[in-house]
């Protein structure tokens, strides 16, 4: 007689399937929000293989800040065509001449924060009422509170104190007009789990999670890319280093790792050993002890 | 075609802070080197700017800026770990009254409940709601940990007439596997480590048990059931005839080739296939996502069940059930509701609320005319459709419900389906 057991990996795969069919079922205008990260990347993945043969029965929303790393814009756009799904892009740069948001300055200058807005407008512009994300649980201490069906208002906005209760499998998706969901299906998933599926399932990725020598700036102690829009400060220089990414976020604020792992194999080692989280290289999220909950209240990923 | 054949086990820690349950957590994730450095380092450094002088690892399972502030758990959180022989799921669940229905959602997903017990202490009331919740929501096994071990000198006997106290009550509930062990979570008494303190125990260390306990029969595998969430039909040259209905298999066994029956509507028909992606399934059983391929074209869509000819569940419009109460709006009798069960959502009508459970001492209470936040009772429910119905202690899929308010749209009701005899 057979075992009847699955292993984790199958188990979560099952568990973000079954969430990503809830969301196609229960919502007139869902999307994926696709940001070129091996996180994103997954979840098209198990769109595909939930849909198959049918394809993902909704387009993917990429928030272009202007300032993403060449090699996951043209990965994107393989992706897409490869998918056959429709890609919508919401763009930072449009929000600022229309004056929508202002930039920030300074040599820190970012336009993480600015997503927010463009990211609702697009949204709103698309009638968009679920918006299925690759956040994890294990990536942030606001983001461990996270249900998988998160409600926002009218405005977008997050509150975490006041969230619906979720029991079992049965996700609640009612809601009253102007309101929308954050989906949220590999919410149980770890980074080590994210990187075991990929081997498992021989995902490809952006060459920049695979070690890679790159022109660098380091500043305050992270690892940041040379790249047209980052201003040196005046003792700083540009040193070539060997190094891979842990996560792909803007190039102005992702820092890399030092890493000579070129395969999933050395990869999955890596992670297996290292002593700091991924997002230990988020020059955003070191804004304040609570700067990831602050941003995800106003409507942030 | 697997790499490895890692078992993922969610379990749930019930306690009050003083009961030291953020230290048993922090202890687990440390000893188990899940712990980040950079984590380390911010609830240090949080640690020092509140003038302690110790490093408060509660501040690693407390994420909202209130809980920061106030100092406890008002939401449940998700912490993972891992060991080299399995994945697990922690849902940190508040232990203060106000908060049951935290426990009761934290409880919902889990295999195993881990009671936290102070040795100085004894047996408290919340021991008993914890206790009497674990076995409200048939969560399969449950680990009592009699804590702070090392305040009590080690003592055999304290150990000795917490169990035993425990046992006369657990007797009257429903937990079928239950543990017992004596630790000291601050100074790591067998948590990870055996205890050099305790010859008198023999039994295992927590985390021991914690990867041995045999999960794999806590699924259903005899029931066949499989609700049917949505029908693919890709519309393309490639794949013109192509229908599947895809799903998570809610109970038993599923096999091409198997004689199966829809419901509502009854038609019978045999299964083509059972894929996921393109490729076949042998055996699937819970909880597997697949597509299931039938040999015949019948009319099927969202909200039907797919079930063997010689097993059904209940086809039913009403419906008893024990349910908790979550909203601060009180339920009255003959109040409009939506349920959601499986893949099923319809409006409904509370028709009466029979008895209320006061949940230390586990008496019902009679003749109530509402429900308040936290409140478990038993109700009976009349929905504006068939629903297909096991009961809970059945099959925690099948068995289980949400109430959903008409005009708010929050989730207000938890509900375990009972047999009406």
């Amino acid at each position: 007689m057979s075992n009847y057991t699955i292993n984790h990996l199958r188990e979560l795969e099952s568990e973000a399937i079954f969430v990503i069919r809830e969301v196609a079922a229960q919502f007139e205008n869902p999307a994926l929000l696709f940001s070129g990260g091996k996180d994103s990347i997954l979840m098209t993945h198990l769109a595909k293989k939930a849909f198959y043969p049918a394809r993902i029965p909704f387009p993917l929303i990429h928030i272009d800040t202007g300032h993403n790393f060449p090699e996951a814009l043209e990965f994107r756009d393989n992706l897409v065509k490869e998918l056959g799904v429709k890609l919508i892009v919401g763009s930072v740069q449009e929000a600022i001449d229309k004056g929508r948001v202002k930039e920030e300055t300074g040599v820190n200058a970012s336009r993480n924060s600015l997503q927010i807005v463009s990211l609702l407008d697009t949204l709103e512009e698309h009638k968009t009422d679920a918006a299925l994300g690759g956040a994890r649980r294990d990536e942030e201490k606001a983001r461990a509170k996270e249900r998988f069906f998160s409600h926002r208002d009218e405005f977008g906005q997050w509150d975490p104190k006041n969230q619906r209760p979720e029991l079992w499998n049965l996700f609640n998706a009612r809601k009253h007009n102007g309101e929308h969901f954050r989906i949220f299906p590999i919410s149980n998933w770890t980074e080590m789990d994210v990187w075991e599926y990929i081997k498992l399932e021989n995902i490809a990725l952006p060459s920049l999670y695979f070690s890679h020598k790159r022109e660098c700036v380091i500043r305050d102690g992270v690892i940041l890319a040379k790249s047209k829009y980052i201003t040196l400060k005046e003792n700083e220089e540009v040193v070539e280093k060997t190094v891979r990414y842990r996560t792909c976020g803007d190039m102005p604020i992702t820092g890399a790792v030092y890493s000579d792992a070129d395969t999933l194999e050395k990869i999955i080692e890596e992670i297996a050993t290292t002593r700091t989280t991924e997002r230990g290289t988020r020059a955003d999220d070191k804004r304040g002890e609570t700067a990831m909950e602050d941003r995800k209240k106003a409507g942030y990923f | 075609m697997e790499v490895q054949n890692t078992q993922l086990l969610r379990f749930t820690t019930a306690g009050s802070v003083d009961d030291g349950k953020s230290t048993l957590i922090g202890r687990l994730l440390y000893d188990s080197k899940s712990i980040f450095q950079d984590q380390l380092d911010a609830v240090e450094q949080s640690s020092q700017n509140k003038g302690f002088d110790y490093v408060d690892l509660s501040l690693i399972t407390d994420g909202l800026k209130s809980e920061r502030e106030q100092g406890i758990t008002i939401d449940v959180a998700y912490r993972y770990f891992a060991t080299p022989k399995r994945k697990f799921i922690i849902a940190d669940t508040p232990g203060h009254i106000q908060y049951t229905r935290n426990m009761v959602t934290g409880a919902s997903t889990a295999n195993l409940a881990i009671i936290l017990i102070d040795a100085r202490k004894g047996i408290l009331e919340q021991t008993h709601r914890h206790a009497f919740i674990a076995s409200l929501l048939q969560i399969p096994h449950a680990i009592v940990c009699v804590n702070k071990m090392d305040l009590v000198d080690y003592k055999q006997e304290v150990y000795d007439n917490i169990v035993q106290e425990f046992e006369e009550f657990s007797s009257k509930l429903d937990i079928k596997d239950v543990q017992f062990i004596p630790i000291s979570a601050l100074v790591g008494d067998n948590v990870v480590n055996r205890s050099e303190n305790m010859d008198w125990y023999e039994g295992s260390t927590l985390m021991y048990l914690l990867e041995h306990v045999h999960i794999s029969s806590d699924y259903n595998h005899v029931d066949c059931r499989f609700p049917v969430q949505s029908v693919i039909r890709p519309h393309t040259l490639e794949y013109q005839d192509f229908r599947g209905y895809a799903g998570r298999i809610d109970g038993g066994v599923f096999k091409a080739g198997d004689k199966v029956k829809i419901l509502p509507s009854g038609f019978s028909s045999t299964i083509k296939s059972i894929e996921l992606n393109g490729e076949k399934i042998e055996e699937a059983f819970s909880p597997m996502s697949v597509t299931m391929r039938l040999n015949d074209e019948i009319d099927i869509s969202r909200g039907d069940m797919i079930v063997r000819e010689n097993n059904t569940p209940e086809i039913t419009q009403d419906i008893e059930a024990l349910v908790t109460w979550m909203s601060e709006k009180p339920l009255q009798s003959r109040t409009k509701v939506f349920v959601k069960h499986t893949t099923n959502e319809c409006i409904s009508m509370v028709k009466d609320i029979k008895y209320k459970i006061d949940i230390n001492t586990l008496h019902r209470i009679e003749d109530v005319d509402k429900l308040e936040m936290n409140d478990i009772a038993r109700i009976s429910i009349r929905a504006s459709k068939p629903l297909f119905v096991d009961p809970y202690n059945r099959n925690r899929f099948t068995g289980s419900i949400i109430l959903i308010d008409e005009q708010t749209n929050e989730t207000i009701g938890a509900g375990m389906i009972i047999n009406k005899n």
